[in-house]
């Protein structure tokens, strides 16, 4: 696996870097939160995204998109979390797009062109619990005829309140828990029997609790074989536990780098506050930890592009790992910076209030060192 | 491309020749080839091997070739390390001299210096010690005391240092010396290389918690060492200090490397974590799953720093191989990381073996699990030796931070 981007990525990167400091700068996100508007992002952004391409970059080049692949897709995220853009990018052109490729020829042609061209939004409806897990399913959907009809509840659907088209992974068969009698079907929120209720969560970005009641849907809206689902499922979960991770780590890069230069800056007792050895040595310990950091997201990122046969590991260690890190920065850096780090004026908290929804995100750290260890044998 | 495909052949057919068969047989503990003067070959093909690697100056490959190393670039010698790892080919020599001394010596040393030491490491003919820390001088060590006075053509020696590792099987000591006792203790201090066959020179091991140890106090008392065994400008040592220092901490952070956690998924292999199986044998599974979830989760958390550590050394060296910089301050944050990790690996084969892991000699106990717990005890030093935890993160808010002293 690489362990340094190619000039295709650094481009992308360098782009989106731009982009961020311009555009979207933590000023943006507070004009968003603060101006209560219900999607929680910006629909001009959105639209700016769309027209540099961003949507297609998973998209393959037959239906209009780059095939730049997940290195690039995730560069790009990494620099849009350092300042906390809000946009349904993650959940559009990351999962929605990795489980519509599953998707037949039709509805492939149909969702990403649209996807690509004018922004389509996509969410993923799969949680049914606190906590993440991709087989606790019992979100029913029972064959008739030529349709399925769909009866269940899901929560904690990311970007889920104002998105055009839901995927949802039902039960064909089996019992909750079970891998074996897993289906997807794709379809629009507006369909008939779908309620949704957008949820406003703590880091200012819209998630969604979604109740199915009888909502019928053709059969072929189906992703994959009925009953069959499980390894796509597993499969863009990883890329998408690895394209969080890439923005996860933007964003504790910055709360990180915010932090250091307060030290530098901030004066008590006569002194820089950043000369005290005991903010000193916690600080080169998070440095430490952040060089570790990257080193599991740029070899994780990769793996899909490069076809390792490993990335669901390296996928379950980037998340593991970021997310304690990020999860000790955001604590450190609210401390390190006193009183005004738990003013709302100040970015720093919002870093904090990210990072704990960004961690449970398709898996937190327990979950993530558990199936690791699974992985591994143990 | 092709040039290096090249080299790999060569390489290869070169290897398949002169490496003696009994030199790709696994190592026991006794079978280091130090090199020296009195050197101690666990069998002739050794001293073959060491010849032949010699001559070829690939005990040290990266070396300039005019003074005997083998002049190879990152990319050979990556072609070379694999070749070797390949036909599981034994070191053909371990030396402070190929670690520590003779990468500083190539910035510091002058040529007469380089012409006459360097061909020497190589070829594993002078067995190195290092001199450094005194009983009143750790962390501090550039409080050192230890003299040397001018005498005309030689300086005379006299203190103590301690922590000489193989002293006592050395032919000769890099030291720190006091030379300028009047400047500010940084600016005082020049670099010796001081042969240790006199009498002024005499050595005396150190027991330690986990019992024998290569590990010596050095006493020098009137020790005659002659003005050109001084290495860069007199009081000019503390530089060639700092950077050798580099490169030990660079050696000791490898330290925190393999075993567990370094395991690569191979086609068709499945992959495995050496400490949990290890921890499988004394605590037992159930369905496929380490019985004890807290220590499984523990281990899990160690692999997959491990993995993310050996991963960064090597994202490290891919993004310093063309500037070829050589050790940085970041060389702080590896020697901290692989000290702290490999203390945290011997804990937690304690936690894994339970009271198996606490036998001292004797029946009742296995020798591996005797050596586990000797090595536990020693790891405790790993965190010390070199500059402690606590003097890495200074250096990494200092100088790689730029946090305000």
């Amino acid at each position: 696996m690489s362990l340094v981007l190619n000039e295709e990525q650094v481009f992308l990167k360098d782009s989106a870097k731009k982009f961020a400091s311009e555009k979207t700068p933590t000023t943006h996100f507070r004009e968003v939160r603060d101006s209560e508007i219900d999607n929680c992002y910006d629909d001009k952004i959105w639209q700016e995204m769309v027209s540099l391409g961003w949507t297609g970059i998973l998209v393959p080049e037959e239906f209009g998109g780059s095939n730049f692949g997940v290195a690039g897709i995730s560069s790009i995220l990494e620099e849009l979390g350092r300042t906390l853009t809000p946009s349904p990018l993650f959940s559009t052109a990351v999962v929605g797009v990795s489980l519509i490729k599953h998707a037949s020829n039709d509805v492939k042609k149909d969702v990403l062109t649209k996807v690509v061209q004018d922004g389509l939004r996509i969410c993923f409806a799969i949680e049914e619990s606190n906590h993440h897990d991709p087989v606790k399913i019992s979100c029913e959907a029972k064959k008739d005829g030529s349709n399925f009809i769909i009866s269940g509840e899901k929560s904690f659907v990311i970007d889920g309140g104002f998105a055009d088209k839901v995927i949802v992974a039902c039960r064909t068969s089996g019992e909750e828990g079970a891998k074996d009698g897993l289906s997807l079907f794709v379809l629009d929120s507006d369909s008939k029997g779908l309620t949704i209720a957008p949820t406003k969560m703590v880091d200012s970005r819209n998630a969604a609790n979604m109740k199915f009641e009888n909502v019928k849907v053709s059969s072929d809206m189906l992703i994959g074989k009925e009953d069959d689902a499980y390894e796509i499922i597993e499969s863009v979960l990883d890329i998408s536990r690895a394209a969080i991770s890439a923005e996860m780590l933007g964003s504790a890069l910055q709360a990180y780098e915010i932090t250091l230069d307060y030290l530098k800056e901030r004066e008590q007792f006569g002194s820089k506050i950043g000369s005290f050895q005991a903010l000193q040595h916690r600080a080169a310990i998070m440095f430490s930890e952040l060089e570790l950091c990257k080193s599991c997201v740029i070899e994780s990122i990769t793996s899909f592009d490069e076809g390792g046969n490993d990335s669901e590991r390296l996928a379950s260690l980037s998340k593991a790992k970021v997310g304690e890190v990020f999860h000790l920065i955001s604590n450190e850096s609210v401390q390190m910076h006193g009183g005004i780090g738990v003013t709302d004026e100040y970015d720093i908290g919002l870093y904090l209030k990210r990072a704990r929804v960004a961690e449970q995100i398709f898996g937190d750290s327990n979950f993530h060192k558990n199936r690791y260890a699974e992985l591994t044998g143990y | 491309m092709e040039n290096l495909d090249q080299f790999r052949k060569e390489t290869k057919e070169w290897l398949e020749e002169n490496c003696p068969p009994e030199m790709r047989k696994p190592m026991g503990p006794g079978d280091v080839v130090w090199g020296g003067r009195n050197c101690k070959f666990p069998h002739p093909d050794a001293k073959l091997w060491l010849e032949r690697m010699g001559e070829k100056g690939w005990t040290c490959p990266t070396w300039p070739k005019e003074y005997g190393g083998g002049g190879l670039s990152f990319d050979e010698n990556k072609i070379l390390q694999e070749e070797l790892m390949t036909i599981r080919a034994r070191p053909a020599l371990s030396s402070f001299g190929i670690w520590m001394l003779g990468p500083a010596l190539l910035e510091f040393a002058s040529e007469e210096q380089k012409k006459k030491y360097i061909p020497e490491i190589v070829k594993g003919e002078i067995r190195w010690c290092q001199g450094y820390s005194e009983p009143g001088s750790g962390s501090d060590l550039a409080s050192l005391k230890t003299k040397a006075e001018d005498n005309g053509d030689h300086f005379v020696v006299n203190g103590q240092k301690v922590w000489t590792s193989y002293a006592d099987d050395c032919d000769m000591i890099f030291t720190l010396v006091r030379t300028g006792p009047q400047e500010p203790k940084h600016d005082g201090i020049s670099f010796l290389l001081i042969d240790m066959d006199q009498p002024g020179v005499t050595t005396k091991p150190i027991k330690l918690i986990s019992g024998k140890s290569p590990f010596c106090e050095t006493f020098f008392d009137n020790a005659i060492v002659p003005k050109e065994n001084l290495v860069s400008e007199l009081n000019k040592g503390w530089d060639v200090a700092k950077r050798l220092l580099q490169h030990e901490r660079n050696m000791i952070a490898g330290m925190g490397l393999g075993g567990a956690g370094s395991a690569k998924k191979k086609k068709d292999q499945t992959i495995s974590s050496g400490m949990a199986t290890m921890a499988k044998t004394y605590v037992g599974e159930e369905e496929g799953k380490l019985a004890n979830p807290g220590l499984r989760q523990k281990i899990a958390s160690f692999d997959i720093n491990s993995h993310a550590f050996s991963l960064t050394m090597r994202r490290a060296s891919e993004e310093s191989k063309s500037s070829n910089s050589g050790p940085s301050p970041a060389s702080s944050m590896f020697k901290y990381y692989g000290s702290e990790s490999n203390k945290l690996r011997y804990e937690l084969m304690l936690e894994a073996m339970g009271t198996k892991a606490l036998g001292w000699e004797g029946d009742g106990f296995g020798p591996a699990e005797l050596a586990i717990t000797r090595e536990w005890l020693r790891t405790k030093a790993n965190s010390i030796e070199g500059g402690t935890s606590e003097v890495q993160l200074n250096i990494i808010a200092k100088r790689v931070l730029d946090l305000p002293q």
